[in-house]
């Protein structure tokens, strides 16, 4: 969202039931407020148990295609670390990482059958990859529940992408549950800020 | 007022907004979202039918009693209500009746990438296909012109990429619509050999008259660009090739029947003609068959989604960047607390042959559990264990079936009364975790709850296994790993056709947890033993096993597996 243009591809990936369906959601509310056409793909059904989940967010004056083409992403909200590592090749040259520092293995490396990669921020930015480190359960824990990364790391995708905070809360308002509202304001502000700080 | 809806949502919403009165559906990914979504319109009657053949018969039974119905399923629920489809399509409407399918290329939740828009040939019915949310919400209200005016039933179809996509749609009022009065006429709706004669020849006539009416409906669209190549295609490939290509576009609409003689002119403007589309030729087929020169499966092959990514390679040999790193993959698992989990493991040390079902516990099937050894289609498991036992009277005491309990109400009752009618003996293992799991938690017969949440009959399936014969019904602790296998193994003796019933609700759904698990380090042997279970809250670590506590919902099955009693009730506050 350079040069006062926000026309952004913005993938969102991580592990099935992380709630990326929200972090999707909110995208497109901050789209619709700040008056850009939109289009977000979402994966339901068995992906969603545990599997690896990749949705696509597009933002600018029209959008065609809803599916961002590999090495056309601006952004990319990783939700885990590997799957971070698994979708970079989608990020264009000068494009932004957010990583949330988790881990959740997959199977094969439960099984002790495949190794979960060490050093995996490390290796992307010796790949030039714009990383943005984020601990995303730590800030979700000190809103009030672990289930508000999704939203802490929207947070930080506002913050980095010069969305007003304002925008980015009217936003969060019209996707959550009224209950959860108060709890996800504080996710998004602590999302917002740590970005802000590292900027 | 413009909204960002999901294709499936927009569906909904058109059919609202074209006076709809009745919906009934069958869950199924990717359509679930249009009748759960349609629900929310207190205007519209909607349910959740037991499967789709009975979902259609409903919306036809509304359609002949005068208002507007609609019945919704994905691409193999249509095979299941194919049924009804073939003869209504002789019968016809009183009132407008529309089906939709959605179809899944690159089966992202499905066993198969079938191509529906066969059916629409077959059946000789209209079928139309939106490339986004907005044209969902529009085709929907087409269809039901298109469904009075021709006197047919139509089918919209959707893929997975448009029906689970979200763009702008705009909302406008809904029509009321007077209910038609049904008048009887036999010759219209009973279909007796005579009577349906008369209609096949009217079912000729009425896609003759659309055939050459077609470009009144304003489904079709062209877009004129470069001429040197001129793209015929429908749907998501649309979007795709407009963002690929800078090729003229001949975007069809209507799917079936197909505008042959618009695309032979739009042809006639271009140097050479594409026909992109996904899964089978079935536009290519038919141009050519009408004598139309085009390249299309040649270029493109039947496998799979399309992309921009894709059409740009295929046309242009531009290559995308690809995945650089061989990096472990991430397949669906059972969630954590999931109660097929150590029911199929169970089943796993009993080296029982598995016939599988659709449903969650199909993910028993790979590693580390590995014990489901077949799935074919809703509710096969309980007839390919009656067929393994008829083959081999000795497979009866290895072979088991499982199934969860809203694939059980949907189409393996009659498997069991088939079972037991034919002096069978199998054991058939019904997974009942109270819910419809995979496509995200729908309500049906045994939850005694509508798709409202009003409480309705609940559906006892223990009395009505009991019903249909099953020498002995019982009910197990599906978390319960000795349980299972005693009583499985004592049902398997059993010379005649047995049910056990494995209750526990699906872990998702639980609003309380027990805390999490832990492991004492100074019990823990580092066996492993634990970890074949394949719970994703237990980790590997050098030094041991540790449990991952935000995932673990403390469902207590790992302490059953761990012989030295190192794992135990952890506290909630660690």
């Amino acid at each position: 969202m350079s040069n006062n243009s926000y026309k952004t591809n913005i993938l969102i990936v991580g592990v099935g039931g992380q709630g990326s369906l929200l972090a999707s959601k909110i995208l497109g509310s901050i789209a619709k407020i700040i008056g850009y056409d939109c289009k977000l793909s979402e994966v339901h059904g068995m992906s969603q148990r545990g599997g690896s989940v990749v949705t696509h967010v597009r933002i600018d004056g029209e959008v065609v295609s809803p599916i961002i083409t590999p090495g056309e992403a601006d952004y990319i909200i990783a939700f885990e670390m590997l799957e971070a590592y698994r979708w970079s090749y989608y990020l264009k040259k000068d494009g932004i990482m957010i990583v949330n520092k988790q881990k959740i293995l997959p199977m094969p490396v439960i099984m002790g059958k495949e190794k979960y990669p060490e050093d995996i921020l490390n290796d992307l930015k010796a790949n030039n990859i714009n990383i943005c480190e984020v601990d995303g359960l730590q800030l979700a824990h000190k809103a009030g529940g672990s289930k508000t990364v999704n939203v802490v790391l929207i947070g930080v995708f506002c913050a980095l992408n010069n969305i007003p905070f304002v925008v980015a809360e009217e936003a969060l308002c019209q996707s959550v549950k009224e209950k959860f509202i108060a709890m996800n304001k504080k996710a998004l502000m602590l999302g917002y800020e740590s970005a802000c700080k590292s900027k | 007022m413009q909204n960002l809806l999901l294709a499936n949502e927009a569906v909904a919403r058109g059919a609202y907004e074209a006076g709809v009165k009745v919906i009934s559906s069958y869950p199924g990914t990717p359509s679930t979202e249009i009748t759960e979504s349609a629900a929310k319109y207190s205007d519209m009657y909607v349910e959740w039918a037991p499967n789709e053949k009975v979902a259609l018969e409903t919306a036809i039974g509304a359609s002949f009693a005068g208002v507007r119905a609609m019945s919704c399923m994905k691409h193999v629920g249509l095979n299941v209500a194919a049924d009804p489809l073939f003869t209504v399509a002789y019968s016809g409407v009183n009132a407008g009746l529309v089906i939709v399918v959605a179809d899944d290329p690159g089966m992202h939740s499905s066993q198969n990438e079938q191509d529906s828009r066969y059916y629409a040939l077959s059946a000789h019915v209209p079928m139309l296909e939106p490339s986004d949310s907005q044209e969902a919400k529009d085709y929907i209200r087409k269809a039901y012109v298109i469904s009075e005016n021709y006197d047919t039933p139509v089918i919209v179809r959707l893929t997975t990429r448009i029906a689970h996509s979200r763009s702008y749609v705009e909302l406008e009022d809904r029509i009321e619509l007077e209910t038609k009065i049904f008048k009887k006429d036999v010759s219209k709706y009973v279909m007796m050999p005579a009577m349906a004669r008369g209609r096949h020849i009217k079912v000729e006539e009425r896609e003759n008259k659309l055939q050459a009416d077609i470009s009144n409906y304003n489904l079709n669209k062209i877009i004129m660009r470069d001429k040197k190549v001129g793209i015929v295609c429908a749907g998501n490939v649309y979007q795709y090739c407009k963002e690929a290509t800078n090729a003229s576009l001949f975007k069809l609409g209507m799917v079936y029947p197909i505008d042959v003689d618009a695309i032979k002119r739009f042809s006639q403007e271009v140097e050479e003609l594409l026909v992109i589309e996904e899964l089978e030729p079935f536009i290519e087929n038919k141009l050519k068959a009408h004598g139309v020169k085009c390249r299309g499966k040649d270029v493109f092959g039947i496998q799979g989604e399309f992309s921009v990514a894709y059409i740009r390679e295929k046309l242009y040999g531009e290559k995308s960047p690809k995945p650089e790193r061989s990096i472990p993959v991430r397949p669906p698992v059972m969630c954590p607390g999931c109660p097929h989990r150590s029911v199929l493991y169970a089943l796993k040390r009993l080296k029982l042959t598995v016939n599988g079902d659709i449903g969650c516990y199909t993910l028993g099937a790979s590693e580390p559990i590995s014990a489901v050894d077949a799935c074919v289609c809703m509710g096969a498991s309980i007839g390919m264990s009656h067929g393994f036992d008829k083959a081999n009277p000795e497979n009866s005491k290895k072979t088991i079936s499982v199934i969860g309990d809203s694939t059980f109400v949907h189409s393996g009752i009659t498997g069991l009364i088939n079972a037991v009618y034919n002096k069978g003996c199998s054991t058939i293992m019904i997974l009942d975790n109270s819910i419809t799991g995979m496509t995200g938690h729908q309500d049906n017969p045994t939850t005694g709850k509508t798709i409202l949440g009003e409480e309705t009959h609940q559906l006892d399936l223990k009395t009505l296994c009991e019903a249909c014969g099953a020498s002995s019904v019982r009910i197990v602790d599906a978390y319960n790993i000795e349980e299972v296998k005693k009583v499985v193994k004592e049902e398997l003796e059993r010379p005649s056709v047995s049910v056990i019933i494995a209750k526990r609700p699906c872990a998702l759904l639980l609003k309380k947890h027990s805390p999490p698990q832990k492991i004492l380090e100074e019990k823990c042997r580092n066996c492993g033993m634990c970890l074949t279970i394949g719970c994703p809250a237990l980790e590997k670590r050098n030094s041991g096993v540790a449990i991952n506590r935000e995932l673990c919902v403390g469902c207590k099955v790992c302490n059953q597996m761990c012989n030295f009693g190192a794992i135990v009730q952890g506290d909630a506050n660690e």
